[in-house]
């Protein structure tokens, strides 16, 4: 059994994203969207937290979203994949489980 | 237009496009600059993310409210500042943040770019030193 974990909100003002990598299960996909895209930014503080999620689980983040917010592919933390609607979707269908962390 | 003129610190400390904040924030800020008042405006925490340049919201289906940041000047919104705390705690530097211009009609005295990053001290004083505060 697997579940998608999105997450939309800032790492740096709601603990969603914390929670989420604190239960998700090892190989379990994270996809990050919306607010939740300044999580996989290179440089911030969180990047920590993003690089040891890495090591277990997949992380995806939303290209629009990036882009809307004034973001590049080169700003992403390596080995976080960036992905677009259908690929959200496609996750969404190949998991047994949506777990929205709002 | 009344006498007295206030000092007005609108504090902005949500990103854009997640919330409704930051848009509003703007409405307001160029509503209130209409009533001749001294504006400023001081971007903390993840309100920094509001000025960073390059947005572009065609994939999200959202208005792209960001060139309006660049047009404060001309609102004779002459004081912009950015907290430096936040922005390094988020990777970002004065580089990744939009400029905005600011001329006075009158004496054509030009500032090429009024957004300042300021330490936590000077936005305490800030806060300290206005008249009215508007959260966001």
């Amino acid at each position: 059994m697997s579940i998608l974990h999105t997450v939309n909100k800032s790492p740096f003002e709601r603990n969603a994203l914390e929670s989420c990598l604190k239960f998700a299960n090892s190989g379990d996909p994270v996809l990050l969207f919306e607010d939740g895209i300044y999580a996989v930014l290179k440089g911030t503080s969180a990047e920590g937290q993003i690089k040891a999620a890495l090591d277990n689980l997949n992380v995806y983040v939303l290209g629009p979203d990036l882009k809307a917010r004034g973001f590049s592919q080169e700003r992403v933390i390596e080995g976080v994949k960036v992905v677009g609607y259908a690929d959200f979707v496609d996750l969404a269908a190949e998991n047994d489980k949506v777990q929205a962390w709002l | 237009m009344s006498e007295v003129i206030k000092k007005f610190l609108y504090l902005n400390r949500k990103a854009p496009y997640g919330t409704i904040y930051a848009w509003e924030s703007l409405e307001v800020v160029l509503i209130g600059a209409a009533f001749d008042q001294e504006v400023r405006l001081m971007f903390v925490d993840d309100g920094v993310y509001q000025l960073v340049k390059g947005q572009d919201t065609k994939e999200i289906g959202m208005k792209n409210f960001s060139p309006t940041y660049r047009t404060l000047g001309d609102y004779e919104v002459k004081s912009i500042y950015v907290d430096k705390d936040s922005l390094e705690s988020r990777g970002l530097a004065q580089d990744d943040l939009v400029q905005i211009a600011w001329e006075d009609w009158e004496t054509e005295e030009e500032i090429e770019n009024i957004v300042e990053v300021v330490d936590a001290a000077r936005v305490s004083e800030l806060m300290e030193e206005s008249d009215v505060i508007f959260s966001f």
